[in-house]
C-alpha cells in the first residue's frame, strides 16, 4: 500500500486548524497534543501558523480502560495543561485515530482540569475502527486498515515525520 | 537469590526496601512519579488508576503524618482506603499480624501499606500473601523506609537533576534511622559519588562504612562543599541508655544553624524527612529559611507514593489480567 506523505497530511491539518483557531477566537482556543504522535504535530504546528495560542500536552495513560491488562507504560510522559481549561476551545491533537478510546481517556483528564467550551479533534489519519460514538473533526487522511495492520507515526531527531504500515502478530489494539 | 521484591518479569511486585532494587525500577518510580506532580495542581485532584481497588493502611506502629501522606496518595489514585491502627502489644505477636492479614484478604484487600516497629515486619507480610496483592513497607524497625527514600532522591533530583556531580551529606541519628539506609541505598544506586555521613560515634552502626558512605564527626569538615544536606530526626524515642549528653549540647555540635549551613555551597539545599525537633537538630532559621525544601518534600511524597502504588496496581492487583496474553 503507498502511504501518504505526512508531511503533505500535516499541512491540510495546520490549514484547517487555522481556520477553526480564527473562528474561535484566539484567545478562547488552545491546542492540546496527546503524547507522543499527537505532541510532535501539535509542535509542527504551532511553528507553522506563528500565532500565540495556548497549547498543553496529555499523555492518556492514566485514564485509559485497559490500565488492569497492561500497566504504566515504563516510560510515562508527563501531562502538562498549565493554562484553565475552562469554557476554553479545546483543538485534541493525535497522530492515528483507530479505537476512540485514547480520545475517550484524553477527553476524561481534561475534564479533570475544568469545563471546555467545546472539544474538536484533530488527526493525521482516521485509519477505522472506532468502537465508541467519537469521530475527528479535522481529518488529514482516511485509510481503511484491517485490525492486525498496525500504522505508526515516528519523528526523527530531525523533526521529519514518517508513516509505517506493519503487521501486527499479537493483537494489542493500543489506539 | 530471589529478590521478593521482583515478579518473575523484574518488575516491581511489592516495595519492602531500596537495597537491591535495580536503577532501572528506581528511576521508573521516580519518572512515574513526575506524572504525578502536576495532578495535585488540577481541579479534580484525581486519577482514576486504582478506582475499585482497596488499599489498606496497617499501622502496627502509630504514625499520622506517614499514614496520611499514603491515604491522600492512595485517594488521588481514587483507591477506596481503610485505615487500620493495630495494637503491638500482644504477645504473640506472628499469629496476631497474619491474623489481621488474613482477615483483609478475606475482605477482598488489594493492597497492603504496612508500617511496624519489628525490622522484616514487612517482608514477612509480603511472604504470606497471595499472589494478587502487593506489599508497600511504610517503616519496618531500624531497617527500611523505602517510600521516603525515594521521596528524598525525588526531591534531590528536582533541584539538582545531575546526580551524577553531587556530594551529600545525611546528619544526625544514623543508628536508629531507617529513613538514612534507605536513601543512603537509593542515591548510590542511582549513581550519586559522594555521599557522607556526619554524626556522633554513638550514632553510627558499627559498619556503616560498608554502605558506601564517608563518615565525619565534624560539622565543619563534613558540610564542606557539599550540595545537599539531609537532616535527620533526632529519634528519642528509639534511644535506649545514654548515648546523648544533652539535647543542647547536641545541637551545638550537630544542630544545623545559618553558621553551620554556611560550609556548604552557597546553592545547596536543606532536607528533613520530619517531623522537626527545631533547635535540636535544626535551627528554625534554617528550617524556614530560603534554602530549606523541606515543605516541598512533603509535597512529592504524596506524587512518590502515588507512583510506587500506581506501578504495583497495574496489570496485577484485583483479578487483573497478570503477565497472560493481553
Amino acid at each position: 500500500m503507498n502511504l501518504p506523505n505526512p508531511e503533505t497530511l500535516l499541512a491540510e491539518i495546520t490549514a484547517k486548524i487555522k481556520t477553526q483557531l480564527e473562528f474561535n477566537g484566539l484567545t478562547n482556543t488552545a491546542l492540546v497534543g496527546i503524547h507522543s504522535g499527537g505532541v510532535w504535530l501539535m509542535n509542527h504546528i504551532l511553528k507553522n501558523i506563528k500565532l500565540d495560542v495556548p497549547y498543553g500536552m496529555l499523555d492518556a495513560a492514566m485514564y485509559r480502560d485497559d490500565y488492569a491488562k497492561r500497566g504504566l507504560k515504563t516510560e510515562p510522559k508527563p501531562s502538562n495543561i498549565a493554562f484553565d481549561v475552562t469554557n476554553k476551545h479545546i483543538i485534541l491533537i493525535d497522530d492515528i485515530f483507530y479505537t476512540g478510546r485514547t480520545t475517550r481517556a484524553a477527553m476524561n483528564e481534561l475534564f479533570d482540569y475544568g469545563r471546555p467550551a467545546s472539544i474538536t479533534l484533530a488527526v493525521l489519519i482516521n485509519r477505522g475502527g472506532a468502537e465508541l460514538p467519537i469521530a475527528p473533526n479535522i481529518v488529514g487522511a482516511e485509510i481503511l486498515l484491517k485490525p492486525h495492520e498496525n500504522l505508526q507515526l515516528s519523528q526523527d531527531n530531525k523533526g521529519k515525520l514518517q508513516l509505517s504500515l506493519e503487521n501486527k502478530t499479537l493483537e494489542t489494539n493500543n489506539g | 537469590m530471589v529478590n521478593p521484591q521482583l515478579d518473575a518479569e523484574g518488575n516491581l511486585k511489592h516495595l519492602l526496601t531500596i537495597e537491591g532494587l535495580p536503577k532501572r525500577i528506581l528511576n521508573q518510580i521516580l519518572d512515574t512519579a513526575e506524572t504525578f506532580v502536576g495532578v495535585a495542581e488540577r481541579d479534580i485532584k484525581k486519577v482514576p488508576l486504582l478506582r475499585g481497588k482497596t488499599v489498606c493502611n496497617i499501622f502496627f506502629e502509630n504514625s499520622t503524618r506517614t499514614r496520611t501522606t499514603f491515604e491522600i496518595a492512595a485517594k488521588r489514585l481514587s483507591a477506596d482506603v481503610i485505615n487500620l491502627n493495630v495494637n503491638t502489644s500482644s504477645q504473640s505477636k506472628g499469629e496476631t499480624i497474619l491474623d489481621t492479614v488474613d482477615n483483609l484478604i478475606a475482605m477482598h484487600a488489594d493492597m497492603f501499606v504496612v508500617r511496624h516497629a519489628q525490622s522484616g515486619a514487612a517482608h514477612f507480610i509480603a511472604r504470606h500473601v497471595p499472589d494478587n496483592i502487593s506489599v508497600i513497607n511504610a517503616g519496618d524497625g531500624r531497617h527500611a523506609h523505602p517510600t521516603q527514600g525515594l521521596l528524598d532522591v525525588f526531591t534531590v533530583r528536582k533541584y539538582k537533576p545531575d546526580l551524577h556531580n553531587l556530594r551529600v551529606a545525611l546528619v544526625g541519628d544514623v543508628l536508629h534511622s531507617r529513613v538514612a539506609r534507605s536513601e543512603i541505598h537509593a542515591l548510590t544506586t542511582l549513581g550519586v559519588p559522594e555521599v557522607r555521613v556526619i554524626a556522633p560515634k554513638t550514632l553510627l552502626p558499627a559498619d556503616v562504612e560498608k554502605l558506601g558512605v564517608q563518615v565525619f564527626h565534624d560539622m565543619k569538615a563534613g558540610l564542606k562543599d557539599v550540595d545537599v544536606i539531609m537532616m535527620l530526626r533526632l529519634q528519642n524515642e528509639r534511644m535506649s541508655g545514654a548515648l546523648l549528653p544533652s539535647a543542647q549540647e547536641y545541637f551545638r555540635t550537630f544542630g544545623l544553624t545559618q553558621e553551620k549551613l554556611s560550609y556548604a555551597k552557597s546553592d545547596a539545599i536543606v532536607m528533613h524527612p520530619g517531623p522537626m525537633n527545631r533547635g535540636v537538630e535544626i535551627d528554625s532559621s534554617v528550617a524556614d529559611g530560603s534554602q530549606s525544601v523541606i515543605l516541598p518534600q512533603v509535597t512529592y511524597g504524596i506524587a512518590v507514593r502515588m507512583a510506587v502504588m500506581a506501578i504495583l496496581g497495574g496489570g496485577s492487583i484485583g483479578g487483573g489480567n497478570a503477565g497472560g496474553a493481553v
